[in-house]
């Protein structure tokens, strides 16, 4: 116990290895939220039999775009990325530039996970909806999303959750965070307080996220 | 008042034409409630989305108070599907929003002022008998309480015509009741035309004034459910007035000629049956029956198995003759067909229902 405070790894660089895993996970959940959420209300509305069927559109994006990008794993994906990062931030180091990577790694799985939801919803809604006078955009603003709004307040948490692993890979190719001092003390020095510390920190991280996400999803579900 | 004139939907299939509705016309006056009754796979379905424009009919037309709704440009097809208010077999309501927010959701869709929703929400659920329920989810609520919800989400828009699709289908029998009662009352209040498409027969009994029989996309059989019910060999006679299918009784009477008698209107008050046994001093014996007030009518549906031996042509032209439709069912001997209902082996003689 006394080792926990004495040691200097942990009371200098863990608290902003801390921050970094938080701004990693926090920046790239934003942007995969942002982008896949359209993206995936894209991918289920334009399908064959959807509300604005668009097949050859539809095949392109769903095919090319999410499917090849989803089967890149995501360690290679990460490096392959680093030029892009470079573009857009101006740097290939640090939580900032490892959101570039992170947030495309996770944006076609959470536009997949976003489809899926969007076609949970039973089809009788969309049809009152339409039979009552909506458009396509009130259709899935008034229907679509506040319908599987606690589905998908639960596929963001499960993308969540994804991403502090991922964020844990990212640390390694210079994100920083949590995954890169396991791995320089941890696993490079030998040093077991860091590594148990580490993965205690990130078990706890994943269990706040899933039990809040679980909360807001339950609260927000009146089936 | 609605009028459809020779609706045809023609569905492609590969290279298969599929025709799910062959020129279907009927109307309906305003205040008056139709009923659509057929299986499944008649074209039910086909015919509700081509009324509500969900499916283009591929010809024909549907026009509602004079004005045309089929060939409406695609930038009308919303103010004209809001002429139409619709209630579906499982409510679909939305279960996001409660009870008052599902009746505003059609106000909401063209902007209407908040205090204006406010007022006609709240007056739009007193209307269907739930008032208090404002603030309560689909999922706190009863089947027969959602389909009020629906029934009032249905009306937000002011509609000519309420549309009904298997509205009472999936609730039981007292709660069906309480549903149909109240579709009538709003027919008559709001002065709507309703159309209720149904394959239960006791739907079309309770409500309906006028009656269609739907098979294989077209019409088969329609009119007055007065006029359609007193007709003995007509399909809906049979399905409003069902048979228990039943033996000739080889017993007592010595397996004589069966009649089948059809009682409606006034001669359904006169003690027929007993005057037939007197005036041709014959014993007879009832072997199945179905007697129903049918818009506000007695109607009786009869089979009767004479003595062996009588004259049943005298018996049925002394029925004729006082306004009964009757005819032999089945006489007795190898010759002739002994089954009744050869001709209709779709329907369910228990309760009349189409499966």
């Amino acid at each position: 116990m006394n080792d926990l405070f004495s040691n200097p790894v942990l009371a200098k660089a863990l608290p902003e290895a801390v921050v970094e895993t938080l701004q990693m996970v926090g920046i790239s959940a934003f942007f995969t939220v942002l982008i896949g959420l359209p993206l995936g209300v894209f991918l289920h509305v334009t399908a064959p039999g959807g509300l604005r069927p668009m097949p050859v559109v539809n095949r392109i994006v769903s095919d090319i775009v999410v499917n090849i990008t989803r089967s890149i794993p995501f360690a290679i994906l990460m490096v392959a990325l680093i030029p892009l990062a470079r573009l857009l931030v101006g740097t290939s180091l640090g939580p900032v530039a490892a959101s570039v990577s992170l947030s495309i790694g996770t944006i076609p799985f959470f536009a997949r996970l976003v489809e899926a939801c969007l076609r949970d919803v039973h089809h009788g809604k969309i049809d009152a909806a339409q039979v009552m006078g909506s458009t396509r955009m009130q259709v899935i603003n008034k229907v679509m999303l506040p319908e599987s709004l606690p589905a998908l307040v639960a596929a963001t948490t499960t993308t969540v959750v994804t991403l502090v692993g991922y964020s844990a890979m990212a640390g390694l190719v210079g994100g920083g965070g949590l995954g890169k001092l396991a791995y320089n003390y941890g696993f490079q020095r030998f040093d077991v307080t860091v590594m148990i510390v580490t993965i205690v920190l990130i078990i706890v991280l994943v269990q706040v996220i899933q039990l809040t996400g679980e909360w807001i999803s339950r609260s927000l579900d009146h089936r | 008042m609605i009028t459809v004139t020779d609706l045809r939907k023609v569905y492609r299939q590969g290279k298969k034409e599929v025709v799910a509705l062959d020129g279907v016309s009927l109307s309906v006056p305003k205040g008056a409630i139709h009923g659509i009754i057929g299986h499944s796979g008649a074209g039910k379905s086909t015919l509700v989305r081509c009324l509500t424009l969900l499916d283009r009919p591929t010809s024909g037309s549907v026009n509602i108070d004079g004005r045309e709704l089929s060939s409406v440009k695609d930038s009308e097809i919303r103010a004209a599907r809001r002429r139409i208010g619709m209630v579906f077999q499982h409510a679909n309501l939305m279960d996001s929003r409660t009870a008052a927010g599902n009746v505003a959701h059609p106000l909401e869709l063209v902007k209407t002022p908040k205090d204006r929703v406010r007022a006609k929400v709240a007056e739009l659920l007193k209307l269907v008998g739930l008032e208090g329920f404002e603030n309560a989810y689909p999922s706190q609520l009863s089947g027969g309480q959602r389909q009020r919800v629906g029934i009032a989400r249905a009306l937000a828009s002011d509609p000519d015509v309420l549309l009904c699709d298997e509205p009472t289908s999936a609730l039981d029998p007292a709660t069906t009741d309480e549903i149909l009662d109240l579709i009538q009352d709003l027919t008559r209040r709001l002065q709507l035309t309703v159309l209720i498409i149904t394959h239960e027969m006791h739907v079309v009994k309770r409500v309906c004034g006028s009656v269609s029989l739907l098979a294989r996309g077209r019409v088969v059989e329609a009119g007055e459910l007065a006029d359609v019910a007193a007709e003995l060999d007509s399909k809906l006679a049979r399905a409003l007035l069902p048979l228990p299918a039943s033996e000739p009784l080889k017993g007592a009477l010595q397996a004589g000629p069966v009649l089948e008698i059809l009682f409606s209107g006034d001669t359904a008050k006169e003690p027929v049956l007993t005057s037939v046994a007197r005036h041709f001093d014959i014993d007879l014996n009832v072997l199945a029956g179905s007697v129903e007030t049918l818009a506000g009518q007695q109607f009786g549906h009869l089979r009767v198995q004479l003595a062996q031996g009588a004259d049943y042509d005298a018996v049925l032209g002394y029925l004729r003759d006082r306004g009964i439709s009757a005819k032999l069912a089945a006489a007795v001997g190898p010759s002739e067909p002994p089954d009744v209902d050869v001709d209709m082996p779709d329907f369910v003689t228990e309760t009349g229902d189409l499966k």
